[in-house]
This record gives C-alpha cells, sequence and structure tokens, in this order.
C-alpha cells in the first residue's frame, strides 16, 4: 500500500462549518470538519442521505461557501470568486442521476462541453476528448446518441466529460447509486483505474460499504461530523460506531464480528474470498 | 387469486426499423400466498413482464389469466384488475402530485370507486400500515416531506386501494442501507399481516432476493430460464452464467463447500448463515457457542 | 412510445450531406421551402421532388426512416387535402351537395398543398437527420452572432436549445412512466368531456413539472461544474468553416433555385 502520508496534500479543510438557511431556519450542513486528502489518494466518504456528505463535496469545488473554516485545493482557496474556475477545472465533480448532467445529444460534443467553456484550442479538445472516451471505454459510442445507452454507461461518459477538462481530482457524488449491480462495477472498476493507472485522486461518496473496501481511506459522516477515518481495517473495526452511523456492515465484516462476539480468534474481513479463507481455518 | 401465464410473448415496434423482442414464450404461475422475486439482467425483460400483468402494455401473444380475468378477452375489465394488483413501480415518489399527502393517498380509492369519506379511511389506514405518523404528515405536501417518507407515501398509495397481490420494481432503487432494510421489513411485515396476499418483486439485489423470496423466476433476453425455489435457484442453477451475482451467503457456502468443508445448510441472509456458523462451530468445539 | 419518434434524430453516417457546413444546410433548407412556395405548375413540384430524392440518396439515409417522417403528418396532410378538395370552389365540377363540391382544380390543389407539406416535413427532417443538435445550434449561434451587439446572450440561447433537444427524450420517457404508475392506481384519461379529461391530466403534468424542475436544478450545477461561462473566448472542438463541398452544394442550391423560378416564370414554355 502507498504511504500517503510522504505525498503532498491537495485537499486541506480546515475546522470547516456550513449550515443551510431555509425559511430563517438554520440546518447544520457540516460541522467542524478537518481532512486532509493526499495526492493520488482514493478516499472514500460513507453516510447515511443527509449525514452531510454531499454537502461537504459542494464545498470543496466551491458551489458552497464554509461559514467557518477554509478549504484549499492544490493552494487554491474555494472561498477565492476569482479563481473559482481554476477551482472547478481542479476538482471535477460527476453527479447522481446521470440523465441530468449531459448537454449535449451527441456524445463526444458533450464530452467537448467542459473543454470549450475553458477556451482550450481546437485541436486540443479533439485529442483530449478521444482519450477521454478512450479512458473511460466509450470509444466506440462517440457518436451515438447517450439517451440509449445503460445507466453504467451514462455514468461513465458522465467521467470522460469531467476528464476532458483535466482534472486533479475527481469527486463522485453519489454516482452509484442509482445504478444497477453490473453498472455500479463499471463505474468502480473505472474509477479505480484511474486512480491506479493515472493518479487521479480520488473522493468517491456513497452509502454502499462494499465499494469502500478496497480504498485507501475511509471517512465516515454522520449528523455533519466526520465520526470517522482511517483504513478500510480500521474503519471496518469499529462497528458500533459505523451501526450509529446508520450504516450496514458488508456481509463478511458483519460475520467476522459476529464470531469476534462470540470470543473466536477472527481477523475482520472486508471480503468473501478472505472470509472463507478465515473459515477455513476456524472449521 | 392466482395469475397464469402461458407462452407469453411481446416484442416493441413491431414491423418497424426498431422492432426489439422483449419476451419470448414466457409460461408460469403464481399462487396465492407466495413471495416470487423476479430476476434477470439489464434489458432481460422483467419490466415488460410486469407490465403486461397490470394490462398497461396490451397483451398480443399468449394468454394471462389473473384470477378469473382473462386479458387476453377484447375488452378486459381492465379497473377490476389493477385494483385486485397494486404496482410500485421503480422510484414510485416521483409520481406523487397531489397539494397533501393525504389526497395522493386517496387517489387510487376514488379512482376505483370509493365516496370520498370512505376513501379517506383507506387512505388512513394506508398511511399508517406504512409506518407514518397519520396526523403529523396528512397535511403536508408530498414534495416537502423526506425522501424516504416520499416513498412510504408512495406505498401507501397503492395499499390504500386493497390489492391482493403486490407488484413491485425495485421497491429499494436509490436509498441509503437503513431506508433499504426498513423498505424490505416493511413489504414482509404487509405480507405477515395479511395486508396483501402475493408479492412479486423485481430486484437487481440477489442478498435481497435470497432473503425475502421464495421462489425465484429468471429471465434472460425475453426467455424464462429458471422458475424454482429460492434454494434451489441459488445452489443448483447457474446464477453467474445468467449474469447475476451469487448472494454473499451462497457466495462463501459454495467456496467453502469446494474446500471440503460442508456447513450442512443452505443459508440465504446473513442471519441463516450465521446461525449455519454456530451449528456447526458448536459441534466442532463441544458447544462452546 | 418514444421509441417510435423519428423526427428530429440525427442518423450518423459520413456522407457529403452530413460533411456540409450546418449554416449552409439552415440556408438551403430556407431556399427550399422558398422554392416549394414557388412552385405552381406539376414540372416545378417534379423538379423539388428530384432535387430532394437526390439530396436523400446523397446523404444515405435509409428511405425507410424518411418515410417515417412523412408518417408522423400523414394526418394533417390528409386533412389539408380533404378540406381543399370539397371547399375549393373553382373548377370544373364533379359532384355537388350542399356547400361541398369537388372540382378538377380542388383536386389539384389539394395534391399541390399535400405535396408541399410533404416538402417541408421532408426537408427539415433531411437538415436534423444530417446534422447533430450540437452541429444546428452551432449554425444557429454563428448565423445570430450579429444580435451579439444588441446584448443578445447568442450562446446561451444555443446552450439552451442544444439542452432542450437533448432532454426531449428523457421526458417522453418520463411522461411514459408517469401515465403508466397513474394509470396502475386507476386514474383513465380518456373518457369524460373536455374539463373532466384536462382535469384528468394533472397527476400526469404535477409530477412531470417537479421532476422537470429537479431535473433542471441538477443541470444547473452539472453546468457549473464544467465550468460554464468560465470564459468570453469560448471555443469549439469542430470550429465551423466553409470548405469546397459547401462551395459545391451552394452551386448546386443555386443552380435548382434558377430552375424553379425559371419554371415560375414560364420561360420552358410548360404549363
Amino acid at each position: 500500500m502507498v504511504n500517503f502520508t510522504t505525498m503532498a496534500d491537495i485537499i486541506e479543510i480546515n475546522n470547516v462549518s456550513f449550515s443551510y438557511k431555509t425559511d430563517d431556519v438554520m440546518t447544520v450542513g457540516v460541522k467542524n470538519i478537518s481532512l486532509n486528502i493526499a495526492e493520488g489518494e482514493f478516499f472514500v466518504l460513507l453516510g447515511h442521505n443527509g449525514s452531510g456528505k454531499s454537502t461537504l463535496a459542494k464545498l470543496i469545488n466551491g458551489f458552497l461557501s464554509p461559514n467557518e473554516g477554509e478549504i484549499t485545493v492544490n493552494g487554491i482557496k474555494t472561498s477565492d470568486e476569482k479563481r473559482i474556475f481554476d477551482l472547478r477545472s481542479t476538482v471535477g465533480m460527476v453527479f447522481q442521476n446521470p440523465d441530468n448532467q449531459m448537454v449535449a445529444s451527441i456524445i463526444e460534443d458533450d464530452i467537448a462541453f467542459g473543454c470549450e467553456n475553458l477556451g482550450v484550442a481546437p485541436d486540443e479538445i479533439r485529442r483530449r476528448v478521444d482519450w477521454a472516451l478512450e479512458t473511460v471505454g466509450m470509444s466506440e459510442h462517440k457518436t451515438r446518441t447517450p439517451f440509449k445507452l445503460s445507466g453504467g454507461q451514462k455514468q461513465r461518459v458522465a467521467i470522460a466529460a469531467i476528464l476532458a477538462m483535466m482534472p486533479k481530482v475527481l469527486i463522485l457524488d453519489e454516482s452509484t447509486s442509482m445504478l444497477d449491480p453490473e453498472g455500479r462495477k463499471e463505474v468502480i472498476e473505472t474509477v479505480k483505474r484511474l486512480n491506479s493507472e493515472h493518479g487521479m485522486t480520488v473522493v468517491l461518496i456513497t452509502h454502499y460499504m462494499d465499494e469502500a473496501v478496497s480504498a485507501d481511506r475511509i471517512g465516515v459522516m454522520n449528523g455533519g461530523e466526520l465520526v470517522l477515518t482511517g483504513s478500510p481495517s480500521e474503519v471496518f473495526g469499529q462497528p458500533e460506531i459505523l451501526k450509529e452511523a446508520k450504516l450496514e456492515l458488508p456481509f463478511p465484516t458483519a460475520v467476522s464480528h459476529n464470531l469476534i462476539s462470540a470470543g473466536l480468534p477472527v481477523n475482520v474481513c472486508l471480503d468473501d474470498d478472505s472470509l472463507t479463507e478465515e473459515l477455513c481455518r476456524l472449521l | 387469486m392466482s395469475i397464469v401465464i402461458e407462452n407469453l410473448s411481446f416484442t416493441y415496434g413491431k414491423k418497424s426499423p426498431f422492432e426489439k423482442k422483449a419476451l419470448s414464450d414466457v409460461s408460469f404461475t403464481v399462487n396465492d400466498g407466495e413471495f416470487v422475486g423476479i430476476v434477470g439482467s439489464t434489458g432481460s425483460g422483467k419490466s415488460t413482464l410486469i407490465q403486461h400483468l397490470n394490462g398497461l402494455i396490451k397483451l398480443t401473444s399468449g394468454k394471462i389469466t389473473v384470477d378469473g380475468i382473462d386479458l387476453s378477452a377484447r375488452k378486459p375489465d381492465l379497473q377490476k384488475l389493477r385494483k385486485k394488483i397494486g404496482m410500485l413501480f421503480q422510484y414510485p415518489e416521483y409520481q406523487l402530485f397531489a397539494e397533501t399527502v393525504l389526497a395522493d393517498v386517496k387517489f387510487g380509492p376514488k379512482n376505483f370507486g370509493a365516496k370520498d369519506e370512505e376513501a379517506e379511511k383507506m387512505a388512513e389506514e394506508a398511511i399508517k400500515m406504512v409506518g407514518l405518523d397519520f396526523e403529523e404528515i396528512k397535511d403536508r405536501s408530498p414534495i416537502d416531506i423526506s425522501g424516504g417518507q416520499k416513498r412510504r407515501v408512495a406505498v401507501a398509495g397503492v395499499l390504500a386501494y386493497k390489492p391482493d397481490i403486490l407488484i413491485l420494481d425495485e421497491p429499494t432503487a436509490g436509498l441509503d442501507p437503513t431506508g433499504k432494510r426498513d423498505m424490505l421489513d416493511l413489504i414482509s411485515s404487509l405480507r405477515s399481516s395479511g395486508a396483501v396476499k402475493t408479492v412479486i418483486m423485481v430486484s437487481h439485489n440477489m442478498d435481497e432476493i435470497a432473503e425475502y423470496a421464495d421462489r425465484v423466476i429468471a429471465l434472460s433476453n425475453g426467455r424464462l430460464v429458471s422458475d424454482s425455489s429460492t434454494e434451489e435457484f441459488f445452489y443448483d442453477s447457474d446464477v453467474e452464467s445468467l449474469n447475476l451475482a451469487l448472494p454473499h451467503a451462497v457466495y462463501i457456502t459454495k467456496k467453502l463447500a469446494e474446500k471440503g468443508i460442508d456447513l450442512s445448510a443452505k443459508p440465504l441472509s446473513l442471519s441463516e448463515f450465521n446461525e449455519a456458523l454456530r451449528r456447526k462451530l458448536s459441534l466442532g468445539e463441544g458447544g462452546a457457542l | 412510445m418514444t421509441k417510435d419518434i423519428v423526427f428530429g434524430q440525427y442518423y450518423p453516417a459520413s456522407s457529403f450531406i452530413h460533411k456540409l457546413d450546418p449554416r449552409l444546410k439552415l440556408f438551403a433548407v430556407l431556399v427550399f421551402i422558398v422554392s416549394v412556395f414557388l412552385c405552381d405548375i406539376f414540372y416545378a413540384y417534379a423538379a423539388c421532388y428530384a432535387f430532394l430524392l437526390i439530396v436523400i440518396l446523397v446523404s444515405r439515409v435509409p428511405i425507410l426512416s424518411v418515410l417515417k417522417t412523412i408518417k408522423a403528418v400523414l394526418f394533417i396532410v390528409f386533412l389539408t387535402a380533404v378540406l381543399n378538395i370539397f371547399f375549393y370552389k373553382e373548377g370544373n365540377v364533379f359532384w355537388e351537395w350542399e356547400f361541398l363540391r369537388i372540382t378538377d382544380e380542388g383536386l389539384l390543389y389539394a395534391a399541390k398543398m399535400a405535396l408541399r407539406i410533404i416538402f417541408l416535413v421532408v426537408s427539415t427532417s433531411m437538415l436534423t437527420f444530417t446534422s447533430t443538435p450540437m452541429a444546428l445550434t452551432d449554425g444557429m449561434e454563428s448565423i445570430m452572432k450579429p444580435l451579439k451587439i444588441i446584448r443578445f446572450p447568442v450562446h446561451d440561447v444555443a446552450v439552451i436549445m442544444s439542452t432542450a433537444l437533448r432532454f426531449i427524450p428523457t421526458l417522453l420517457e418520463e411522461v411514459n412512466k408517469i401515465v403508466m404508475a397513474q394509470k396502475a392506481r386507476g386514474a383513465h384519461f380518456d373518457n369524460g368531456g373536455l374539463v373532466k379529461r384536462a382535469k384528468a391530466l394533472l397527476p400526469v403534468l404535477i409530477p412531470l413539472f417537479v421532476s422537470t424542475f429537479r431535473r433542471a436544478d441538477e443541470l444547473a450545477l452539472a453546468l457549473d461544474a464544467r465550468c460554464y461561462n468560465a470564459t468570453p473566448n469560448r471555443t469549439k472542438m469542430k470550429p465551423l468553416h466553409f470548405s469546397w463541398r459547401d462551395l459545391v452544394a451552394f452551386f448546386c442550391l443555386a443552380a435548382f433555385l434558377t430552375i424553379i423560378i425559371l419554371l415560375k416564370l414560364g420561360f420552358f414554355g410548360l404549363v
């Protein structure tokens, strides 16, 4: 495993709080969050609906501005309005509903949109669009309409549309929550490849615990607070905190905790195969 | 109160360049009181199949009979059919429309001929049945309540007209883990309390199907490829060849069997798996557990 | 339902017509429509027909797809023809009853009107068959560029058009889903008087509006995430420029228009 403590932090969140104001009622979005994410890290942010995880994502790419504290991404302060487009091309964001983030009826035109907005030269846009589609494995669809694609394919197009802007950080804000298992797998594999082969820093926001098992680090949110951070085995070793955060343990982890509480010498397993091996040892 | 499907076939856009066969020669029967899971990868014909059961797609080939209503008749009584079969679509909360939760839930009963007062009573019952605080929520706008509450209101909107059969298309899609668990528990409690007799659930999540369904019908490319008990389906048929994942409990049990460890049980859920392990271990360690 | 909609759909291919500058194609459709209305004699219609047929063949769009666009407006064509047949007053009367009469000129006129509608529909759908919506909006944006002087938000309008086109199939699918869900709850849409029918549509329209607003909200975020309006010096992946093809097409178009005008003026002595 890569040791990220030696690498530079690309995202620095310093004691940040944010509240939403509707009809004079303040509701806490996030409070007192401090978190650094290193360049090249695969960070998974877990939490139930309404735990504040999407608010945190919107703070990172400047859709929201903190009431307190400060966020810096690659040296850019998110509150610096003059550099907002610098920030947004550094932190690319993919959203939940694949249908609601496409602007053009032809896939390659959609991918080009971000670059065109940034004023990139035509030849360079062409190169980037082709590269981005290649990277997510959607090249053969480039002149087709996104309408007929599967959910997983649509999300890969959405990722390509962000990649074409050459960001350093990719945030996926619950981008897998509307997909079927096949689609989820496609998206997760694409993102993992981007992380391992292209060194892309990834912040994956989800409520699926099984997507978190291969992360470099996991953060757990509950009630607007970051209640837990650590490696997958550290985080999954804390079933009480996870339960309190209304999350469900992955199957193998739940089984290992059950065995541990029965007094058996078992390691906490994060996937089915390692649990099988533990059980083989035990039985 | 049974559903009998014989040789059902359906083609979209017949005789056009976009012709696509969605179902071919599907036959099966659903009996009173069953919990049937319908599985298959995307595009296997699951949605087309359940839309037929409610007369939302006109039957063109084959025969469907629901509790004596023959859908192949020239003019089947669709209102009667739809009152018997409650259908909950994917993301049902997007179909809420009325000004208040109560008015929305009353929509179904009124369409099926209930008088206002009667409809209100039915709605009240349904809202309570899905675990919502009736007095607190009835006058609120269905747009302003939380996501989980919206979905419950949508379920109440279907339960209100007291269907015998409940068909659910991906009822947990988009919910977080607690929301998913609550929804599945609600469905199974509706059945055990007798609020609905029969449940047909379409899902991509094999763990959900394994835990809740008694019987599994699998579709692949519009054909029925398997119809068996849940245990048989996951333990004795080639689930992975259908592009579906095995439930965790089944996967690990099978892996253990490959390595010569027999759990002497066929667990389908986390609790059953834990139970099987407990038995196995207490035998091995002289009842330590 | 949504699967039957062909009108306004791009047919991917790389024909001569596909490669033309969208501005030229927009202009060509305009010229063609004007020509159709200049037509009065049979030979002129034949010329239009020939021109359109050549365009279709060169574009490699399947004839069947083109015919489907006609099918979509068949009712309007039929209605126009019938009205013209019965209400045209001039010419030799074949049949008469009360205020209705069929005349030879009436029949001819009805045929012409029907042909005009068909030509209009086919020519505009050839435009959408052979140009991506993006290319069309780019083309319109370029044509409207002079309006920038009066601070007209030309680019925003182009993006609005492009996203609107993009969302049509999505929203149609949505309508389909909502209709099915409400039907399952016993709603019926096809009986009762006009008021009752309109009222019956509310359970479809309200969720549709709610969902459209939600989509618009999310789309706005997505536009921002992709640096919309980051710089006034926006670029294009496919900048528009005229090529030799456009020159060739332009001369063909000019030749066609000349023939139509000459026919109109009776230059060939044909009537």
